[in-house]
């Protein structure tokens, strides 16, 4: 008989609860992780990583089209969906394995199963776990840590049915790739199967029912990131509302309504990417202490529900619904409760986002309409792709780092990009915003030549007037 | 595991201070609470007692050594069991002091680890350790560094709650310009005045190097007459009555072994005041204005290092007897030096009384954050109008400087007139 009692259990084996659980070992806890369907949840198996791999296919297809610009002549390129789709898959199992390796590594114990809190035992909690080989076991330990993640959104009408209308799910694994197709939803999920279906070949339209796309974002970033969008030949609507959907064999009638107007348009697939819900049901969290607002979990700063011993990270605890955020809620959670000193809650504002759609976009902190509402003066600085070597170089003139600076203190409130590779450079402005730089650092900082991240340097000197290459 | 010993934080306006005295040497065993150097802060001369015990592997910091940043490494402790620092283990973060002579300098832990360059011995500079000891440096955001600059805030007295004990924003955020001596809040910077390089000393002049308590007034007075907006009230006192009750306690008071000067009956009359008049026990901070709960009188005592202002607590509550036992022993210590911290930092009015070299009045600069300063002449016989004849009646001067963003003209007029009711009516200070 395996082990049953331990001090951490981290129901859900996703980006949060399997860092969490290798933080916790690390502590010298004893720590098992239950989780139903496969380790490193949906990031590693059907969110980040898999759609990272498509879209390095969509990247390097959407090069070679535009061969010519860069000297190099290509007769022909052609994709083969079902490759395209295993190369995906491929990636997805070889981290998930990975994750495994990790809680070997880290003697966790991993059940396959799903939990359910079952009271208390003398001060420990209880989780009654049925095995997904149908077997039943009973787990105690003195904490438990939630992170069962979330799913896909569904609205009334629009259901997912996997075959004519996707989730992201469906949209990751296409026996073949849809000739046409309509994204509702232009959050980053939606956006980066617009941006990858497009890249293709698809006909794409995105229904966004907010008056700009990437809604989060800079309203800069949201304008400039429809330009490139319709100039890549995307249909963007916008305040637009989607009904009256009408199934044929293998196409979808729907009726858009925006600006005023309703038209029917047909595609050939349906991705509904109209946000996510928390998985909080069936989790034996009736007759708890534990709060839930809107399908997620309440928490306190500390991860911490309210019921004695129960924990709460990640998607299931509210957004930002990023796994970065979940991997680090996970480590501040299990310190807390490790009792290691100087631990500090997550501060929000210095979590990045990145979407990665072409062109990319990336941003961490205030906005700028967002820093003025909340009654802040703010200096603002932008800077053009097309004013960085690096980037004309590549081939990529299009896009712009923009900085939002509080004109008084000179904090970095917000900064945000759209461009090549600006995924990769946001963490240059976390860094700075974690240790609370100001300007005047960001001004002292030596960027190397030639690169992307020159633009990160003028476009802290833009704020103050004093660009050097524009 | 060898212990850094750092530079203590005595005073809350302390950012550096001289390393007066080492009471131990290399190799001495020290035993927790004893005392090990004595350093001499802003006011005073402070004695540090050893936190941990064991052996002094090293002093870091020479005596004498001035300039000594707060949380600077100035000595290095070792553990039991252990008979040297380790290979390689340089003295952590520690300060260059300003002053110290060459020769004292801190030497590298491990001098052979970093062989200086061979230079011509006679016109070369000394060389400087090779580990050049930088830092001593309190660790703040630069968010933080410039956001307590713009409130005037002393970062050396902020917590941090960052990592590793790093001042961030919410903690500068949170910070209050406290009850104790704070640099005025409001205050902008001063501009750094140009260094006087072209004084030129002829024969028989003599250069005396500041001390920190000299660098203190210097820079609080400066900051208080440039930064606070002073006015001036003046009264005339008739304290003949305050005399005849000071004779009838002392009557008593010297059986007891204490007795009660003009000085005390005058802090026990201002506390008592500032008690009916709570809006003048008050400090100008940039966002509110803090209205202290006790009223503590610091009273300046002159000594032969130079101005320093010991408090008497809740002095509106003391009875006479306790005010003049307890202000002779602070006015003794503060002589000495060896005042503790907690006895000089803070109080929210002072009192500076120059009558025993004959002054008759003089306007006084208010210690801020203070908002208030009396200045106490000499209590004299003097002629004065009495219904219509000339008669003697001892009085005495007293000039109230006040700060105008806290109490306005006719605030301060209402406080004397308290003031002068106590004075000239001492039995209603029983009350």
């Amino acid at each position: 008989m395996a082990e049953t009692s331990f001090d951490i259990i981290v129901v859900g084996g996703g980006p949060g609860g399997y860092v969490a659980a290798i933080r916790a070992a690390q502590l010298g806890l004893k720590t098992a992780v239950v989780e139903r369907e496969h380790m490193g949840g949906i990031c590693l198996n059907w969110g980040c990583i898999p759609t990272k791999a498509l879209l390095r296919t969509s990247e390097i297809y959407g090069l070679i089209k535009r061969a010519d610009a860069f000297g190099l002549s290509v007769k022909e390129v052609a994709y083969d969906a079902k490759k395209v789709v295993e190369r995906s898959r491929k990636v997805a199992n070889q981290l998930s394995n990975g994750v495994k390796g990790l809680m070997r590594k880290n003697k966790i114990t991993v059940f396959d199963g799903t939990a359910k809190l079952a009271g208390t035992d003398g001060g420990q909690r209880k989780l009654a776990v049925a095995m997904n080989d149908k077997s039943n076991v009973t787990l105690t330990a003195k904490n438990v840590i939630l992170a069962t993640g979330a799913r896909a959104r569904q609205l009334p009408g629009l259901e997912s049915d996997g075959k004519l209308v996707w989730t992201y799910k469906e949209a990751m694994v296409p026996p073949e790739f849809p000739k046409s197709l309509l994204v509702i939803g232009s959050g980053a999920i939606g956006i980066e199967f617009a941006s990858f279906y497009r890249t293709m070949g698809a006909e794409v339209t995105v229904a966004e029912v907010l008056d700009r796309i990437l809604p989060v974002e800079d309203e800069e970033v949201s304008a400039f990131a429809k330009r490139q969008f319709e100039k890549q030949g995307m249909k963007i609507l916008t305040s637009a509302t989607v009904g009256n959907l009408k199934k044929a064999d293998d196409k979808v009638t729907v009726t858009i309504s925006a600006g005023g107007k309703s038209q029917e348009t047909t595609v050939d697939r349906v991705i509904s990417a109209v946000g996510i819900v928390g998985n909080v049901e069936g989790i034996g969290l009736e007759g708890t202490k534990v709060k839930i607002d809107k399908t997620h979990i309440v928490i306190d700063e500390w991860g911490f529900t309210g019921e004695p011993g129960v924990y709460a990270i990640g998607d299931v605890a509210g957004p930002p619904w990023l796994a970065h955020k979940a991997m680090h809620e996970g480590v501040l959670v299990v310190e807390k409760i490790a009792g290691v000193k100087g631990v500090h809650p997550m501060n929000t504002a210095n979590i990045p986002g990145c979407t990665y759609c072409q062109p990319q976009v990336a941003s961490i902190g205030l906005t700028e309409a967002a820093a003025k509402a909340k009654g802040l003066q703010v200096k603002v600085g932008k800077f053009p792709f097309i004013g960085n070597g690096k980037a004309i170089a590549l081939g990529e003139p299009e896009g712009f780092v923009k900085t939002v600076f509080d004109a008084k203190t000179g904090e970095l409130l917000g900064a945000h990009m759209i461009g090549a590779e600006v995924t990769e450079l946001i963490q240059g402005y976390s860094v700075a915003k974690t240790l609370e730089t100001t300007e005047a650092e960001l001004m002292a900082t030596v960027f190397p030549h030639p690169t992307l991240s020159e633009m990160m340097h003028e476009a802290v000197l833009a704020a103050y007037g004093r660009t050097l290459h524009i | 595991m060898s212990i850094n010993i750092l530079m203590p934080a005595l005073s809350p306006t302390m950012t550096e201070g001289k390393l007066a005295k080492w009471h131990v040497k290399t190799g001495d065993d020290v035993k927790s609470g004893q005392v090990i150097c004595e350093i001499e802060t802003d006011k005073a001369t402070m004695e540090v007692e050893a936190v941990d015990e064991g052996k002094i592997g090293q002093i870091v910091v020479p005596e004498g050594a001035e300039g000594v940043k707060v949380n600077a490494v100035i000595a290095i402790l070792l553990e039991e069991g252990e008979s040297a620092l380790p290979a390689g283990a340089a003295p952590a973060p520690t300060s260059a002091p300003k002053s110290a002579p060459a020769t004292a300098a801190p030497a590298p832990a491990t001098p052979a680890a970093a062989p200086a360059p061979a230079m011509p011995a006679a016109s070369a500079p000394p060389p400087k350790p090779a580990a050049a000891p930088s830092g001593g440096r309190i660790f703040a955001s630069p968010l933080a560094k410039r956001i307590a600059a713009e409130r005037g805030l002393d970062l050396s007295r902020i917590k941090g709650t960052g990592p590793n004990g790093r001042i961030v924003k919410a903690d500068v955020e949170h910070a209050v310009p406290a009850a104790a001596p704070a640099p005025a809040p409001a205050a902008r910077p001063a501009p750094a005045p140009a260094a006087p390089q072209s004084v030129f000393a002829a024969p028989g002049d003599k250069r005396v190097p500041h001390t920190s308590i000299r660098k203190v007034i210097a820079r609080r007075m400066l900051e208080s007459k440039q930064t606070v907006p002073h006015f001036y009230l003046t009264v005339e006192l008739e304290i003949d009555a305050l005399l005849a009750a000071r004779q009838a306690v002392n009557t008593v008071a010297e059986k007891k072994g204490t007795k009660v000067s003009v000085n005390d009956m005058m802090i026990k009359a201002c506390a008592k005041a500032l008690r009916d008049h709570p809006e003048c026990n008050a400090s100008w901070t940039e966002d509110e204005m803090i209205q202290y709960g006790a009223v503590d009188i610091s009273v300046a005592v002159a000594t032969d290092r130079g101005l320093i202002t010991p408090i008497v607590r809740s002095a509106d509550l003391k009875g006479l007897g306790q005010i003049a036992s307890e202000m002779k022993d602070l006015a003794a210590r503060a002589k000495t030096g060896k005042l503790k911290l907690e006895e000089f930092q803070g109080g929210g009015f002072t009192i500076s009384n120059l009558g025993m070299f004959g002054i008759n009045s003089f306007a006084a600069i208010i210690n801020p954050p203070q908002a208030m300063i009396l200045a106490v002449g000499v209590g004299e016989e003097r002629p004065v109008v009495r219904k219509g004849q000339v008669v003697v009646r001892n009085t005495m001067s007293c000039t109230l400087a006040v700060d105008h963003r806290v109490v306005d003209g006719a605030m301060g007029a209402q406080y004397l007139q308290t003031l002068r009711a106590y004075v000239e009516q001492p039995a209603s200070m029983l009350l």
